[in-house]
């Protein structure tokens, strides 16, 4: 089925989300939709299924005009969605998973599951995936969900298939195979719409890619472009994509990590055991998929973790199990995973978020009271100095786009005298502007002596920043690698491969020197 | 982009299942399906539903609050011209004159608007302005302590705590001050500021308690502050039935004895004849009580949006996840909150038996304001000067209830459904933006459907 977008047009209020997008997609095509967060790209998605209504604009599949007044109506007429969150009832088998919404019944109302059951395994045989219809969705790895996300697709037809950030949540390897299932699908002569914002997948599954930017479309390139042209595309501007840094200075080891383990409230180890040191004037980057202890792990470095064994010293001074006012005390600057919940309050100004986690002393307040005129001139110096978009510094924070947020958490936590600094996913869901602002930034307190630890699930950051990689499966710490070790080998790991096992397994020659502490 | 665009990578999918949170191969020991990074039960819980409803209902404007009092007075006049006999009356032979039946309408509700000016303002049926000013110094006299229970409700609200334990707190502080007062022989006005600050440390301590075993344990505020109440009642019952405890001597009515007149807050008639050199001047009723609670008024408005702990408090309020990592101790918060909460409700207990009712009281002192206090609190958006206004506009309420009652024989209850209906309106404000057809904040303009589209051309 073809799949036509002509002159869509959204507007949100005086914002225009959508401006007049064209957009073709044959059967038997991936289409990239390459844009940055924010661009317009999933408004566009979901008015295609149906979610909101296009002021301007129609939609058409094979030349006949659709008119979608939600989603039920886009599946109907073959459009199938895959989200980047999985809309599955974890607690549901995969069947029912997939029958939900349009639920077949036998006589007297039961459910018809072995219908449902027969069509997962025919849809599971066609593409050779492994999915068992009878397997609890929250038994499954996300791979696995997500696969279930497109056989429920499928299972109703689906000619036209749109994948929103499909690969956020997956392993480098999950990725390749999911890869794999759209160029199958593409065979088969689905027509595909992968939206994304990361340039290697593009270029290597992409027949066109269409760029997006600020709700317009900017042009289409090919898959042979290089990143630069692509991200130069999506920003505006050239950009550099690679972090200039010179190679570390490290000193000392100035935190000191023995035997440290996070214990959850189902009492089971979410961090077990890890071992780790960082020193002075260095980067150490935490690899890893989403969810295999890193959160945890920064939250027990600063003492968010109410259950904790082993020991974290920094400086030579034991931190572990003090209150986070403390440890913040000590010099421990901390950006969070999730700064709308945990970095930031959405309701307060810029300057009220600045002065959040320093309310308990000098320089913002004396005698009990607010310095409010302190406050302000340290604002204004701040959102001139991190370059923060935003009307004033009264803007509540939650108006800002997510890389001015980011960039507010960012001021707050380097403009005091650090010891640490510790970065949890510093540049999820922020535009790649700001992102190459971000890394500069943290490379140059690295710079300044400062001992750095920065999460991230994307091997392109890791790679980016780290002068060391530590890649975390499971709870543990798989090894500890160069910076320079090839990204299939750090794949590998992410999977729970050890460090001289995966280089085997890519290439036997790669040095795993200096992995072991 | 200095903007998000919204609804852009944030859409809730309507029609949809729930979002499950991407887990990827569940790391070991972690639950599957639950996401990582999920706060352990027994640290900060996560901001309660409830609590989006409360800043919803806490960030709508003036003009939200203003348009809900206009719809529940509109409600109200519904209410008194159905009941009205007059109007029931002509009602019966509206067909053969219509007139009949709207002139009804209009005196039934220009004379119950009437009496209620007139119970709550200016009386201009007295002599002098003395007497004819009377009436709004009983409003003000009503909206004293519930001014005082609505700013700590609204104290608590601002840290996302659901104080309702107003009637508890009023109870311990109510005792407390009445024991001081019958108790210690001091010199007049310091025995009643005395009384006072044994009233604040009474409300604080039942109020902290809360605090205390919500930072311990968990458990939930509104559990225990509505258990908590039981106790308090109960507790000064027994203590009222217990000669030696709080029941007058030498009698065995659950009742205590009248409070010591150097402990009775002096009225303005008090100070108005000292001032006119011993010639009683009026019978006013409002006492220094208010004067307290314009200052704790002003203390709330320096505490939540000048302090360093308002600060911390508002915080908490907002993102409790955000204010524990940015080092605030959440708990103490809670604690501290609480402390202050039960203190300024505490206010409105030593107001009750310094200055309301001096003649000794029973289990009833509360009056009802511990939950009135929630809805003044609601009322004024939990804003230090919008408490003491919505106080004022409730203590109106009730002043004029009974001269409405008197006047026009509609039953005061008229005066609650009205309360009760502001509050109703308040809390919903797509209600009040339906019948006014306002358009929502932050909301789009509505799209228009396309009906036809576009020939395509090709």
């Amino acid at each position: 089925m073809k799949l036509e977008l002509q002159g869509i047009t959204k507007r949100f209020g005086s914002l225009v989300a959508n401006d007049h997008i064209d957009l073709v997609v044959e059967p038997g095509e991936i289409h990239c939709l390459l844009g940055e967060n924010g661009a317009g790209k999933s408004t566009l998605m979901n008015v295609l299924y149906g979610l909101y209504q296009a002021d301007e604009g129609s939609i058409l599949l094979d030349d006949a005009v659709q008119h979608f007044s939600g989603p039920g109506d886009a599946m109907a007429a073959g459009i199938g969605m895959v989200h980047q969150h999985f809309m599955l009832i974890p607690v549901f088998t995969v069947a029912e998973n997939v029958m939900l919404g349009h639920e077949q019944t036998r006589a007297g109302g039961l459910l018809d599951l072995a219908a449902a059951r027969a069509k997962v395994r025919e849809i599971s045989a066609r593409f050779g995936f492994d999915v068992d219809p009878d397997a609890r969705i929250e038994d499954l790895p996300v791979g696995v969900q997500q696969r279930v996300e497109i056989i429920k697709a499928l299972s109703r037809d689906a000619k036209v298939l749109v994948f929103d950030e499909p690969t956020a949540v997956l392993t480098p390897q999950e990725t390749d195979e999911l890869m794999a299932i759209m160029r199958q699908l593409k065979q088969s002569g689905t027509a595909i719409v992968f939206i994304t914002h990361k340039l290697r997948e593009v270029r290597e599954v992409a027949d066109r890619i269409t760029v997006v930017r600020l709700g317009k479309v900017v042009g289409e390139a090919s898959p042979t472009a290089s990143n630069s042209e692509l991200a130069a595309m999506m920003v505006g501007r050239s950009v550099s994509l690679t972090v200039e840094k010179t190679p570390a200075d490290p000193g000392e080891a100035a935190l000191v990590v023995r035997d440290l383990s996070v214990i959850d409230p189902q009492n089971q180890y979410v961090v077990s055991h890890v071992d780790f040191e960082v020193r002075r004037g260095e980067i150490l980057a935490i690899a890893g998929v989403q969810g295999n202890g890193q959160t945890e792990l920064t939250e027990a470095l600063l003492g968010l973790q109410p259950r904790t064994e082993g020991s974290v010293t920094l400086d030579g001074v034991e931190i572990a199990g003090l209150a986070p006012r403390r440890i913040l005390d000590a010099g421990v600057g901390f950006v969070p995973e999730d700064r709308g919940e945990d970095g930031l309050v959405g309701e307060f100004t810029i300057s009220e978020n600045l002065m959040l986690d320093r309310s308990n002393g000098a320089p913002f307040v004396r005698g009990g009271a607010v310095q409010k005129a302190v406050l302000d001139a340290f604002a204004e110096e701040k959102v001139r100095e991190f370059d923060i978009r935003a009307q004033g510094i009264g803007t509540a924070v939650g108006r800002l786009s997510g890389g001015n947020q980011q960039k507010v958490v960012l001021a707050r936590e380097l403009s005091r005298e650090l010891r640490l600094f510790v970065a949890a996913q510093p540049t999820r869901g922020v535009d790649v502007g700001s992102i190459e602002f971000i890394h500069k930034r943290i490379v140059a307190t690295r710079d300044q002596g400062v001992p750095i630890i920065v999460v991230s699930t994307e091997l392109d950051e890791v790679v980016a920043l780290a002068d060391r990689i530590a890649v975390m499966y499971r709870g543990g710490i798989v090894g500890i690698v160069p910076a320079d070790t090839p990204r299939d080998v750090l794949g590998l790991m992410m999977a729970g491969e050890s460090p001289e096992s995966a280089g085997a397994a890519v290439a036997p020659a790669v040095t795993t020197t200096g992995a072991a502490q | 982009m200095s903007e998000k665009i919204p609804g852009e990578d944030q859409l809730p999918t309507p029609g949809q299942v729930l979002p499950l949170a991407p887990e990827p191969q569940s790391a070991q020991g972690v639950e599957p399906g639950q996401a990582s990074g999920t706060k352990p039960a027994d640290e900060v819980p996560p901001p309660p539903a409830a609590n989006r409803v409360m800043r919803e209902i806490l960030s709508s404007n003036w003009l939200m609050t203003l348009l809900a009092i206009v719809l529940a007075l509109v409600v109200a006049s519904i209410l008194i011209v159905v009941t009205d006999e007059n109007v029931q009356k002509a009602a019966g032979y509206f067909f053969a004159r219509p007139a009949d039946t709207f002139q009804a309408i209009g005196r039934s509700i220009g004379g119950a608007y009437y009496s209620l000016f007139q119970g709550a303002v200016y009386n201009f049926a007295r002599p002098g302005f003395v007497n004819g000013i009377k009436p709004l110094t009983e409003t003000l006299a009503f909206a004293a302590p519930l001014i005082a229970a609505g700013l700590g409700v609204a104290v608590a609200f601002r840290v996302g705590l659901f104080n309702i334990g107003g009637r508890g707190q009023i109870l311990i502080a109510a005792a407390v001050a009445g024991w001081i007062s019958w108790s210690f022989p001091l010199p007049p006005f310091i025995h009643m500021l005395v009384a006072v600050v044994g009233a604040l440390i009474g409300g604080a301590v039942w109020g902290g308690l809360v605090g205390f075993i919500k930072a311990r344990t968990g458990a939930h505020e509104v559990i225990l502050t509505i258990m908590l109440n039981y106790v308090a009642l109960y507790l000064i019952q027994f203590l009222l039935k217990t000669p030696g405890a709080l029941q007058a001597p030498g009698t065995s009515n659950p009742k205590t004895p009248p409070t010591d007149p150097s402990a009775v807050m002096p009225t303005l008639s008090d100070l108005l004849t000292l001032l006119n050199g011993g010639t009683q001047v009026g019978s006013f009723r409002l006492n220094v009580g208010f004067i307290l609670v314009i200052l704790a008024t002003m203390f709330v408005a320096w505490l939540l949006n000048r302090s360093s702990t308002g600060f911390r408090f508002r915080a908490v309020g907002e993102n409790p996840h955000a204010a524990r990592v940015a080092g605030i101790d959440v708990k103490w918060v809670f604690v501290l909150a609480m402390i202050i909460s039960g203190a300024l409700v505490g206010l409105a207990g030593s107001i009750q038996v310094l200055g309301t009712n001096t003649s000794g009281f029973g289990d009833g002192i509360d009056a009802g304001i511990g939950f009135d206090a929630i809805t003044v609190a609601l009322l004024g958006r939990s804003r230090p000067w919008g408490v003491f206004f919505s106080g004022i506009l409730f203590g109106a309420l009730k002043a004029g209830g009974y001269s409405i009652q008197a006047g026009e024989g509609i039953p005061i209850d008229i005066v609650v459904v009205v309360q009760s209906v502001i509050v109703l309106f308040i809390a919903a404000p797509p209600l009040v933006r339906a019948v006014f057809r306002l358009p929502a904040p932050g909301s789009k303009p509505k799209a228009r459907r396309p009906r036809l589209t576009a020939e395509v051309t090709r």
